[in-house]
């Protein structure tokens, strides 16, 4: 007998007398308060801020004057592009472009300063941002090796308030990075330490009318 | 391994350790406490949480097959393993299959319950644990003490020792004059484990969720570590025991609301992959799916044991635990300590061996466990549900069998203190005689039992002996008006044996109520 037949087979004598399991209650909240589109987008920004990311916003004309400055401001010499990412939040050749390709090794990807990426949608109660690799994402690994990330979200269209209405949203068939923050540890003491393998640095940058 | 009571008495008398654990335990649980007061519906989440478990055990057979059948359509091989041994036996093969030598490892209890890295390493295979506890206690060939924070039992100043000392043996060395600052121990790790990262080709994960409908894969993290492993390597190897599918990809919403909350005291962790079998062009082209069972089902066949199984290993049950914050995760000898690993490690491994019999008594049965349980896991009643299991012996599932076991041993002087109260119960005048005895004879009162009965007498005192038996006093006072007649005493007899059990647990609901 194969070990899968002998696995089903001891959890279906165990659960042989089983009584039916009751149906789950589904009576938790869908959202915890009730905000406006501009509330929800500054409890984002509050909520990834207290997770040490750091929050600018701006409009449509400022977007590519700010990423310019928060690249040199970072000192980054060069800079990621996903593919789709749009042209004119960019526009300067400097720093150097690296496009994301699927033959880049990791080596190539750690010489490299600075990402840029947009996102699929954030989640304001948690702070979360989540990326599955659609237009202007890139492969998952793009945004975990450079040291420094930079993540722009349209608000209010990519913004939504809660875990449950983020799920409905997102295709599972597509792999999923959520974010809340730098990476951190509490590894030692119970001490929260930014940064430990993935960028220790996290801007987000809110993109909508100011 | 020795009972619970000697292992955790070097832990009881360190001061470093106890100072750690202290500090840590209490900072988490203030935190915890915090994060979910942010959530007007935990005690709905919660609910639903152990619901959504319930179903999924009550219907695992399905649920796995629905798994399998996903994650092979979405490109993913699915393994069965029954056991430890077959379960490395299967990561072993698969990794000779790609002829590396090395593989990075993200935390995972389950590879920890099976001994892989004992097992790559004799197959002539390096495994590098790479979360940061992990490779604190990987470097000080030491064991993880706690399912969240491996190494919650070392201090800055200890750790900082042990990476200057072994960080050289096992990579690239740590820098000159590291000191104790956790910034610096976190880049010291870093350094040490981007060059492992970047040259991978095989990572070994576990999961803390996998979906029956749609194959996706769970794994919740903070450093990032995980991420390279599940990302970057070109084959990817998940361990995951059965019981982590749930139905629907829905279902997360519950999990990621309540686990980081229960966990890390967080709203969300820094990061959570989800992926399903593999993506062109995106993370490994090749993924295993090792689903463990190793006990699990035989602690399913359990009707009040199977409730372990709700468990999402959030550890929260660790950090309110006034047991485990004196005695430390070592004690209670396997990859599971705490109270959850109370009545999990001897479900999963049977009550056969010294510690395993002594893991149910390793608790107060205060409840505080129960009551921060995210999936409301009712760990007293297991607990109590296993040590009648442990002195009465009785039918269980072992390997899918049912067997009967035996009363374990040690349990003999209780059994026969039981077999004397039935029998002086039994019999009204002998009990009689035997309490006007005992009351002439109260001056001979020691303090302390001898025999068996010392134990119990180390850390008590022995009630006062009335100066009259209370039936001689009824009969006296109110000698003319009713009788606490034989008839009564008969009355309560049945009950004896499971008087202590039942009275444990009202007094746990008592004090829950009233908290």
């Amino acid at each position: 007998m194969s070990s899968r037949d002998r696995i089903l087979g001891r959890i279906r004598r165990a659960t042989a007398t089983a009584a039916p399991a009751p149906a789950v209650p589904r009576d938790y909240l869908p959202v915890h308060g009730a905000r406006t589109p501009a509330q929800t987008a500054a409890l984002l920004a509050a909520n990834l801020a207290e997770y040490r990311a750091k929050v600018h916003r701006t409009d449509e004309d400022g977007l590519a004057p700010l990423l310019a400055r928060l690249l040199s401001e970072r000192g980054a010499r060069s800079v990621l592009v996903p593919a789709g990412l749009p042209p004119h939040w960019l526009p300067a050749a400097d720093p150097t472009r690296v496009h994301d390709r699927a033959d880049s090794t990791p080596y190539e990807l750690d010489a490299v300063d600075s990402v840029v990426t947009g996102c699929a949608l954030a989640i304001a109660e948690t702070g979360t941002i989540v990326l599955d690799g659609g237009p202007g994402q890139g492969r998952r690994r793009i945004t975990l090796i450079p040291d420094h990330h930079i993540c722009v979200v349209r608000v209010p269209d990519q913004v939504v308030d809660s875990v449950p209405r983020a799920l409905p949203l997102l295709d599972p068939t597509r792999p999923l990075t959520w974010i809340s923050g730098p990476s951190a540890t509490s590894d030692i003491e119970l001490d929260r330490v930014e940064g430990v393998h993935g960028p220790r640095t996290l801007e987000v940058v809110l993109l909508g009318a100011q | 391994m020795p009972a619970f009571p000697e292992a955790a008495k070097d832990a009881v008398g360190d001061e470093v350790l106890r100072a750690n654990l202290r500090h840590a335990t209490h900072t988490i649980r203030d935190k915890r406490a915090r994060a979910v007061a942010e959530l007007a519906d935990w005690e709905l989440l919660r609910a639903a949480g152990k619901a959504v478990k319930d179903q999924t055990l009550r219907h695992l057979d399905r649920y796995l097959l629905q798994l399998e059948e996903s994650v092979t359509a979405a490109g993913g091989v699915v393994h069965w393993a029954a056991d430890a041994e077959e379960a490395n036996r299967i990561v072993t093969g698969l990794v000779r299959a790609t002829g590396e030598r090395e593989v990075v490892k993200v935390k995972s209890m389950a590879t920890q319950e099976i001994g892989l890295n004992e097992a790559l390493e004799a197959a002539g295979i390096a495994a590098y644990e790479t979360d940061l506890a992990e490779l604190i206690v990987q470097l000080g060939r030491d064991r993880p003490s706690h399912i969240l924070v491996p190494a919650i039992h070392r201090n800055r100043a200890e750790i900082r020792d042990i990476f200057e000392a072994e960080m050289g043996s096992w990579g690239r060395a740590a820098p000159a004059g590291l000191g104790d600052d956790p910034r610096e121990l976190a880049e010291a790790a870093r350094l040490h484990l981007r060059e492992k990262f970047l040259r991978a080709k095989v990572a070994v994960s576990g999961a803390n969720f996998m979906v029956a409908e749609t194959g996706t894969m769970v794994v919740f993290e903070s450093e990032g570590n995980g991420r390279m492993c599940l990302t970057l390597p070109d084959t990817l190897i998940s361990v995951v025991g059965i019981e982590k599918v749930v139905p629907t990809f829905r279902d997360l919403e519950i999990f990621l609301q309540t686990l980081p909350r229960s966990s890390t005291a967080e709203r969300m962790n820094p990061y959570t992959t989800m992926w399903t079998g593999t993506t062109d062009g995106d993370g490994p082209s090749a993924f295993h799916l090792v689903l463990l069972d190793n006990g699990r089902t035989d602690t399913l066949a359990d009707e009040v044991g199977r409730q372990a199984l709700r468990c999402i290993r959030c550890s929260a049950c660790l950090n309110v635990c006034p047991v485990y914050e004196r005695a430390g995760g070592h004690a209670y000898g396997s990859v599971y300590p705490g109270p959850i690993g109370a009545i999990l490690s001897p479900q999963l491994r049977g009550t056969g061996s010294e510690i395993d019999a002594s893991l149910p008594y390793a608790s107060t049965l205060c409840g505080a466990c129960y009551e921060v349980c995210p999936v409301a896991i009712d760990i007293p009643e297991v607990l109590v549900h296993l040590r009648e299991r442990v002195v009465q012996g009785g039918p269980v599932t072992r390997e899918g069998i049912r067997v009967r076991i035996r009363p374990a041993r040690g349990h003999a002087a209780e059994r026969a203190a039981m077999r004397a109260a039935r029998h002086l119960l039994d019999h009204p005048c002998a009990l009689r005689a035997g309490e006007r005895l005992l009351a002439r004879a109260r001056r001979l009162r020691p303090r302390r039992l001898p025999g068996p009965g010392r134990a119990w007498t180390d850390s008590r005192e022995l009630p006062e002996l009335p100066a009259e038996p209370f039936r001689d006093w009824w009969a006296r006072e109110r000698g003319g008006r009713g009788s606490l007649g034989d008839t009564e005493g008969r009355g309560d007899r049945g009950d004896t044996g499971d008087r202590g059990d039942v009275g444990d647990r009202g007094d746990r609901r008592d004090r829950g109520g009233r908290t």
